[in-house]
C-alpha cells in the first residue's frame, strides 16, 4: 500500500481540533481572566493587574488552604502506598486462579459513581453508621464517636476513590519485573526478603512514583470528599474554587485560583517527567 | 525451621482486608437501600422495596436519568468517532511529532476536573451562549477523549497489519478489507472504548457540576442536590440503583465483547 504522508494528519485533525478548541483555549482563557477586574454587576473588565493573585496571599486564610490541600495530598498519597503496595505484590506473585476474578474487583471501584463512593462513607462513619452502631450494641461506648465531618473521613473518601490507581500502577511495574531475578537472588544466598529489598522493590519504584503522582495530582484537583465527608476547616483548594465560580460568581478570583492550583500541579508534573517520564503513567491507565 | 505464620499469609490476609475496607461502604449502600425506615442508617429492621417504588415515582430523578442515559451514549459515540481515528493514525502512521501529540492529546488526564470545569464554562460565557445540553456533551467529550484513545490504543497494537495486506494482495478491494478485515478486528477495540465513554459521562459530577443546570441534570448531579439536605435512604436505594446499572453493564459488555472477538479471530 502507498503510504499518504497526508493521512494520519487526516486522522488526527477532529481530535486536535476539539483538544485545542475546547481544552488548550479555555485554559489560557482562565489564564487571561485571572488578570480581569470584577465588575459589580455585568461582564467583567478587562485588564492585567495581579490584585487577584494579590487578594489570595493578602492573608493567610488562603494559603494555609493551598498547604492544607498539599498535607491531605500527602498523607492520602502515603496511605494509599501502604494500602495498595502489598495488594499489588499479592497479585504479582499469587498462582491462584482466582487471579483474573480479583483484579477485576479492584478495577470495580472505577465504575461505581465517584459521589456514591464518597457518600457512602456517612453510612460507616456516622453518628449512627455501621461503626458506632456496632460499638454501642456491645457496649464498647456509650455515646457514638465523632467520626464523620474531619480530615480522617476526607481522607477515607480520598483513598476510596485513589487506591485502585495505586495499586494499578504498582502491579504494573511489579509485572514487568523477571521473576526469575528474584530465584537468581535467592540462589545466590539472599534470604526472601533480602531478594525482595534488592531485587523487587527497586524494579518496582517506576510504578511507585506512577501511583503517587497520580494520586496527589488527583487529590489536588478534587472538591467533592471535603464537601460532603469534611468540616468547615477541611476545605482544600478546589472547594475554594467552585465556591468562587458557583457560589459567588467572582470569576476573576476564581479563574487566579484555578491558575494557582494548575502551576502547582504543572511544576511537580514537570519535575516528576525530568526524572521518571510520565509515559509509565500512561501505561497502567490503558490497563484500566 | 517453619515459621508460625508465613510472611505470605500475612500478605494474602492483608490483601482480603484492603477488599473488605474498599467495599464495605458499597455494599452497606446496597444493603441499606431495602431499611424501610425513615431514617436510611442501621440497625436494618425489615426489608422493602418501597425507596425504589417511591424512587420510580419521582419526575426528577426519572428525568435526570434520561438525562444522563442520551448524554452518555451520545458522549460515546462522539468520543469514539474522533478518538479512534486518533488512535488509528498514532499505531499504524509514522510521522513527526507523534510522540508529542500522543502526549498532548492523553495529558488532559493530567488537568484536574475543577479546572477543566471552570475553563469551558468560562469560554461559554465569553461566546455569551447559556449553559446547555450541547456545554454538557462538549465537556463530556473533552473529559473522555484521553481515556478513549488510551484504551482504543492499548486494543489496537494486538492488530497486524498484515491480515489487511493479505486480503489486498489476494484481490479485495480496499472497501471490502475494511468491511471483511479490518472492521470486525476493530470492533472490540471501539466497543470498549464507548462503553469506558459511556461510564465516565454516566458517573461524572466534579467538572459536571459546573456545567449542570436545573434543567440538564445528571444522576450524580441530582445525588449531589439531594445530599443537601441528608442522606435518606432514597440517596441508598439511588445508589443502589447505580452501582447494579455500572457495574453490570460493563461486566456484561466485557462478555459480549469477548465471544464476539473469539467469533471474529481469524
Amino acid at each position: 500500500m502507498k503510504e499518504k504522508p497526508w493521512k494520519p494528519w487526516l486522522l488526527l485533525s477532529p481530535s486536535l481540533t476539539a483538544v485545542f478548541l475546547l481544552l488548550i483555549v479555555p485554559v489560557c482563557f482562565v489564564v487571561v481572566y485571572s488578570f480581569w477586574l470584577r465588575a459589580p454587576s455585568g461582564m467583567d473588565i478587562p485588564a492585567f493587574q495581579f490584585g487577584n493573585y494579590a487578594k489570595f496571599f493578602a492573608d493567610s486564610f488562603y494559603p494555609v488552604i493551598l498547604l492544607n490541600t498539599i498535607r491531605v495530598a500527602l498523607e492520602t498519597v502515603f496511605i494509599c502506598l501502604i494500602m495498595g503496595y502489598i495488594p499489588a505484590y499479592f497479585f504479582y506473585r499469587t498462582e491462584s486462579r482466582l487471579k483474573p476474578f480479583l483484579m477485576i474487583l479492584v478495577m470495580l471501584p472505577f465504575w461505581i459513581s465517584f459521589i456514591i463512593r464518597t457518600l457512602s462513607w456517612i453510612n460507616i462513619l456516622g453518628d449512627s453508621g455501621l461503626i458506632n452502631h456496632l460499638l454501642l450494641k456491645y457496649s464498647l461506648i456509650s455515646t457514638p464517636l465523632p467520626m464523620l465531618y474531619n480530615e480522617g473521613a476526607v481522607i477515607m473518601g480520598l483513598i476510596q476513590y485513589l487506591l485502585p490507581f495505586m495499586i494499578l500502577n504498582i502491579y504494573v511495574s511489579l509485572d514487568g519485573i523477571d521473576k526469575s531475578l528474584t530465584e537468581a537472588a535467592q540462589s545466590l544466598g539472599c534470604t526472601e526478603w533480602q531478594a525482595f529489598r534488592e531485587v523487587t522493590l527497586p524494579l518496582s519504584l517506576p510504578g511507585v512514583s506512577a501511583g503517587c503522582l497520580l494520586v496527589f495530582v488527583l487529590t489536588c484537583g478534587t472538591y467533592l470528599p471535603p464537601m460532603i465527608l469534611g468540616g468547615p476547616n477541611n476545605e482544600m483548594i478546589a472547594n475554594l474554587i467552585f465556591k468562587r465560580v458557583i457560589g459567588t460568581l467572582d470569576w476573576p478570583f476564581g479563574s487566579a485560583i484555578s491558575v494557582i492550583l494548575l502551576l502547582l500541579l504543572v511544576i511537580i508534573v514537570y519535575t516528576y517527567n525530568r526524572y521518571m517520564g510520565i509515559n509509565q503513567i500512561f501505561k497502567s491507565l490503558s490497563k484500566g | 525451621m517453619k515459621k508460625l505464620i508465613s510472611g505470605w499469609t500475612l500478605i494474602k490476609l492483608y490483601t482480603i482486608l484492603v477488599y473488605v475496607w474498599m467495599f464495605a461502604p458499597i455494599v452497606a449502600v446496597v444493603i441499606l437501600a431495602f431499611n424501610p425506615q425513615q431514617f436510611g442508617t442501621f440497625p436494618m429492621e425489615g426489608f422493602s422495596f418501597k425507596w425504589f417504588v417511591k424512587l420510580s415515582q419521582n419526575s426528577t430523578i426519572l428525568d435526570a436519568f434520561k438525562n444522563s442515559l442520551v448524554l452518555g451514549s451520545l458522549t460515546a459515540v462522539f468520543s469514539t468517532a474522533i478518538g479512534v481515528p486518533a488512535a488509528l493514525a498514532f499505531i499504524r502512521y509514522e510521522f513527526k511529532g507523534k510522540e508529542f501529540l500522543n502526549t498532548l492529546l492523553i495529558a488532559p488526564i493530567m488537568i484536574p476536573e475543577v479546572i477543566l470545569g471552570v475553563a469551558l464554562l468560562l469560554f461559554i460565557r465569553w461566546l455569551q451562549q447559556p449553559k446547555s445540553f450541547a456545554l454538557l456533551l462538549i465537556g463530556h467529550v473533552v473529559l473522555t477523549l484521553p481515556y478513549v484513545l488510551l484504551i482504543v490504543q492499548a486494543r489496537l497494537v494486538g492488530i497486524k497489519r498484515e491480515y489487511e495486506e493479505a486480503a489486498l494482495s489476494l484481490g479485495a478491494s480496499p472497501f471490502q478489507t475494511f468491511r471483511e478485515i479490518t472492521f470486525p478486528l476493530l470492533a472490540p477495540a471501539v466497543f470498549a472504548g464507548m462503553l469506558f465513554a459511556f461510564t465516565i459521562s454516566f458517573d461524572d459530577v466534579t467538572a459536571t457540576l459546573f456545567w449542570a443546570t436545573a434543567q440538564n441534570q445528571t444522576v450524580p448531579v441530582q445525588i449531589f442536590s439531594m445530599l443537601r439536605t441528608s442522606i435518606s435512604p432514597e440517596i441508598n436505594a439511588l445508589g443502589a440503583v447505580m452501582i447494579v446499572l455500572t457495574v453490570s453493564i460493563p461486566l456484561a459488555a466485557g462478555y459480549v465483547a469477548r465471544r464476539f472477538a473469539r467469533g471474529n479471530t481469524p
